[in-house]
């Protein structure tokens, strides 16, 4: 399987143009990159290479350069896909946005498989606080477990927990990188990276070996944005890429979701603005199958085992914001070798996580409803 | 004409004893030195010809040979002047050498005849203490010398006093009674104002022996703390603050006025290489963790630790003590301490959670790993901490130190009841464990739990029994119980997720 001669060419113009398009773009990333991706090869070369935009086409439409491609591919382990072959997926052919062609690693099975309904991508900070990432594991890992594809960039953060999270239960995960499909890009990410190559997909609609430039990670947000029916923001600061997929998700007809987060938390007020403006109130893996797949058509839920009075004065002191045992034992009220063993027990119940530092923070397990606790505290 | 006299070469932190042979000839005036000297010791010639003169002596103008023996130990350093001196004076029958037959000589010369103190003179003291003999230093040492409470000790001023001392006429000192264990008094534990986890990490960490990790913004009494963990520590017993004294002795950290050292707290800065750290050099010379022996040893800032150093203290804070192998052979150091660590939460300070914070992700990430990776199987304890409130600051300084003291001992009493003198929790091997720890229903469950859902490690399980124990040893407890289990828990050692 591989893209057809018309698309390769496009998908091979975007990479030897990609250093062009980056200076276009420059001054304000996101906006311009949609408009200027949507030019067709002759206006796009033209557009941002005035110099010598014919000898451009000719170079990625020459047998040389589509043989070279060929190697690269075979070379990187990839595959590539047009939206004139399958298994472009229906969803991504029809939108506007859509690539030429697109390039895979990992089972190309999954691509033929993906339909928005069954899709939901999971979006936020790169600079996500612990209840983010804490949020888009434990929301993946539900999402993943009852059927449902998530799609993420692969990114620090937010992206990273949330293909974790997939990872965890028998779910399945796409990443959608701004680079080359061959690239793991954080390099950090590279043991992720090759779990997702291994147990998911890896896609990106640059041919293997393209340089990487900023534009790139906007235009693959639509990507990201297309795939899904629901782009869930989890943790986004003012400015924020994934305000941009959410922004796209719009644009491609899809349903935006959000993670609220604290009102005071400078780390979620791009994720309570989308609220503000009218996304979708996203508060566990339930509202997103409720918006994919209609409400309570599919139930999940997980409750934890009941709690005694003194850890749930300890929960709702973490919940409120205390991250130190210090902190928790003065905002509960508690002695403090008694909040030290509440907050014992609430982390081997799981309902609480700690980091390497020791700061605490809620997971997104449930606490039972009232009147089943009356435990044992 | 042949004379003998004993001195002491150091090795490490202990005395080891050596022989000087002096051989009087007839022929051209000469004086050489044999058996492994140094260059400070073959300088010792031209001392001790000019201390001899200056005193009024005659310097035999023969040739002169002088043995160090065992010739194999190297030796270094002016502590064979005085020994020297003498067996050069004995051998040209200028004093008489039965009188110094019970007398080992420390001392080195200077250049009018007085003596001058040496390091390590405890550790001498004690070895001549074992041979029954008295041993003879400076004025300045005399102190130090009699700290060993054994041996008869002469204070020498001078080369003169030496000869003295050979006709049986320097006068005894009063004997006084061995030095009580003092030590400057320490920084209170009332300092610490609203940190109830700072003390109950140093409370726990006391009284279970166990190393402690802090983690916290600037600010959050940290440092304060960890100087405050030698005062709720046990006193030393009387053969713990001569080991202690002994290593200050060697390492030059005098001078030693007579006095037993307290229990030692040492602070090295994070640029510290691992031969600082754990001892090195040649000849080797004890590091900070020797220097921390029976004390605290505190790593501020653990996150910015070269790899190399923390993993150099990982075989002392198991073994206890510390060999450094040299070509000429190995040298052990005691090396048995507390380890106090303390970070900050983030590489800016502020910890991630903060506004202000200024770190990347991906360096708050790197550090997290660094942080998790640091010594990792090292700590019993780890706790976060905070800034206390402004209330706390105001208000009622906390318990002092003396009440929690009192509380650590009792529950070292227990330990020792079970485990032996001088043992603690935290060196409780598996078997002792399995003996000693002993785990109520709940408890069990509770930690049966714990490993299914928390995933911890082996060695992590077995942390959290310890310090369990420990817990149960301060509220006098036979059996540890899920309260115990559960602030175990707490306090465990958290790694990267």
């Amino acid at each position: 399987m591989s893209a057809c001669r018309e698309c390769a060419s496009r998908a091979l113009l975007l990479a030897a143009l990609a250093g062009h398009i980056d200076r276009a773009v420059d001054r304000r990333v996101g906006d311009r990159a949609r408009d200027i991706l949507a030019l067709g090869d002759e206006e796009l070369a033209l557009a941002v290479c005035p110099s010598e935009p014919a000898k451009v086409l000719r170079r990625v439409r020459s047998a040389e350069r589509h043989e070279a491609l060929a190697g690269d591919l075979e070379a990187a382990g990839c595959w590539s896909t047009c939206r004139h072959r399958a298994p472009l997926p229906d969803a991504l052919s029809a939108s506007p946005a859509a690539p030429a062609a697109l390039f895979g690693k990992g089972d190309p099975a999954l691509l033929s498989g993906l339909v928005p309904e069954r899709a939901a991508t999971v979006v936020g900070s790169r600079r996500a606080g612990a209840y983010g990432r804490e949020i888009a594991r434990e929301l993946s890992r539900t999402l993943a477990a009852s059927g449902i594809v998530v799609i993420s960039g692969l990114a620090l953060g937010v992206d990273s927990a949330a293909h974790e999270g997939a990872l965890a239960g028998p779910g399945t995960t796409v990443a959608v990188l701004g680079t080359g499909a061959d690239r793991p890009y954080p390099r950090s990410h590279r043991r992720l990276y090759e779990r997702i190559h291994a147990e998911g997909l890896i896609l990106s609609e640059l041919p293997p070996c393209s340089p990487t430039f900023r534009w790139m990670f906007p235009a693959r947000n639509r990507l990201m944005a297309a795939l899904a029916g629901v782009t869930v923001v989890v943790e986004a600061a003012e400015r924020s890429g994934s305000l941009i997929t959410a922004e796209m998700a719009i644009d491609a007809g899809r349903q935006v979701g959000a993670v609220p987060g604290p009102v005071n938390s400078w780390r979620s007020e791009g994720a309570n603005k989308l609220l503000a403006d009218g996304a979708a109130v996203i508060r566990g893996a339930q509202d997103v199958l409720d918006l994919l797949l209609g409400p309570g058509a599919v139930q999940v839920g997980r409750r934890g085992p009941p709690l005694g009075e003194r850890e749930l004065a300890a929960l709702g002191a973490v919940e409120a914001g205390a991250s130190t045992p210090d902190g928790v034992g003065a905002a509960a009220g508690l002695p403090f070798t008694r909040a030290l063993a509440a907050l014992g027990r609430l982390e081997r119940d799981g309902y609480l996580r700690a980091d390497a530092t020791g700061a605490l923070s809620r997971t997104a397990l449930r606490a039972p409803e009232a009147g089943m606790g009356g435990g044992l505290g | 004409m042949l004379a003998r006299t004993r001195t002491f070469a150091l090795h490490g932190v202990d005395a080891l004893p050596v022989d000087v042979e002096i051989d009087i000839h007839r022929g051209l005036p000469a004086f050489s030195l044999v058996g492994l000297p140094d260059a400070a010791v073959r300088e010792s010639r031209e001392r001790v010809r000019a201390a001899i003169v200056n005193c009024g002596f005659e310097f035999p103008l023969k040739r002169i040979t002088a043995n160090l023996a065992p010739a194999d130990l190297r030796k270094a350093g002016p502590g064979f002047d005085l020994a020297i001196a003498a067996a050069i004076l004995c051998a040209s029958g200028q004093i008489p050498a039965s009188g110094l037959a019970g007398w080992w000589l420390a001392g080195e010369l200077a250049l009018d005849g007085s003596i001058r103190s040496l390091p390590g003179v405890l550790a001498m003291a004690e070895r001549a203490g074992g041979s029954g003999d008295g041993i003879a230093v400076a004025e300045a040492n005399a102190g130090e010398a009699r700290l060993a409470g054994e041996a008869a000790v002469a204070a020498l001023g001078s080369l003169s006093d030496l000869a003295t001392l050979a006709r049986g006429e320097l006068p005894e000192p009063p004997a006084s009674p061995p030095a009580p264990v003092t030590s400057a008094p320490l920084p209170d534990l009332s300092d610490l104002r609203g940190q109830p986890g700072l003390r109950e990490g140093l409370e726990v960490a006391a009284a279970g022996g166990h190393g402690v990790l802090v983690v916290g913004p600037p600010g959050a009494g940290k440092s304060l703390a960890a100087r405050r963990l030698p005062s709720i520590l046990p006193p030393l017993s009387r053969a713990e603050a001569i080991e202690v004294t002994k290593i200050a002795s060697v390492a030059g950290r005098g001078p030693i006025d007579g006095t037993l050292a307290g229990r030692p707290f040492r602070a090295p800065h994070h640029t510290i290489s691992s031969a600082g750290l754990v001892g090195g050099g040649s000849p080797p010379r004890p590091g900070e963790i020797t220097l921390a022996h029976r004390g605290v040893l505190f790593l501020d800032e653990l996150g910015e630790f070269a790899r190399s150093s923390l993993e150099a203290l990982r075989q002392p804070l198991e073994d206890g003590s510390v060999t450094i192998s040299r070509a000429q052979g190995a040298m052990t150091f005691p090396a048995r301490f507390q380890i106090f660590a303390a970070a900050n939460p983030c590489p800016c300070g502020h910890g991630e959670d903060s506004r202000s914070c200024s770190c990347s992700g991906e360096r708050a990430r790197a550090y997290k790993a660094r942080l998790s990776g640091a010594l990792a199987d090292r700590f019993d304890l780890a706790l976060r901490v905070e800034q206390p409130s402004a209330e706390a600051l105001a208000g009622d300084p906390g318990e002092s130190s003396a009440t929690v003291a009192g509380r650590v001992l009792e529950a070292r009493a227990r330990q020792e009841a079970r485990l032996g003198t001088g043992r603690t929790n935290a060196s409780m091997t598996e078997a002792e464990m399995a003996d000693h720890v002993r785990l109520d229903e709940r408890g069990s469950a509770a930690l049966a739990a714990a490993h299914g859902g928390m995933g911890l490690s082996g060695r992590g399980w077995n942390r959290v029994l310890k310090v369990a124990r420990t817990l149960a040893d301060l509220a006098g407890a036979e059996r540890a119980g899920e309260e115990q289990i559960d602030v175990a828990l707490s306090l465990r050692r958290k790694v990267a997720a």
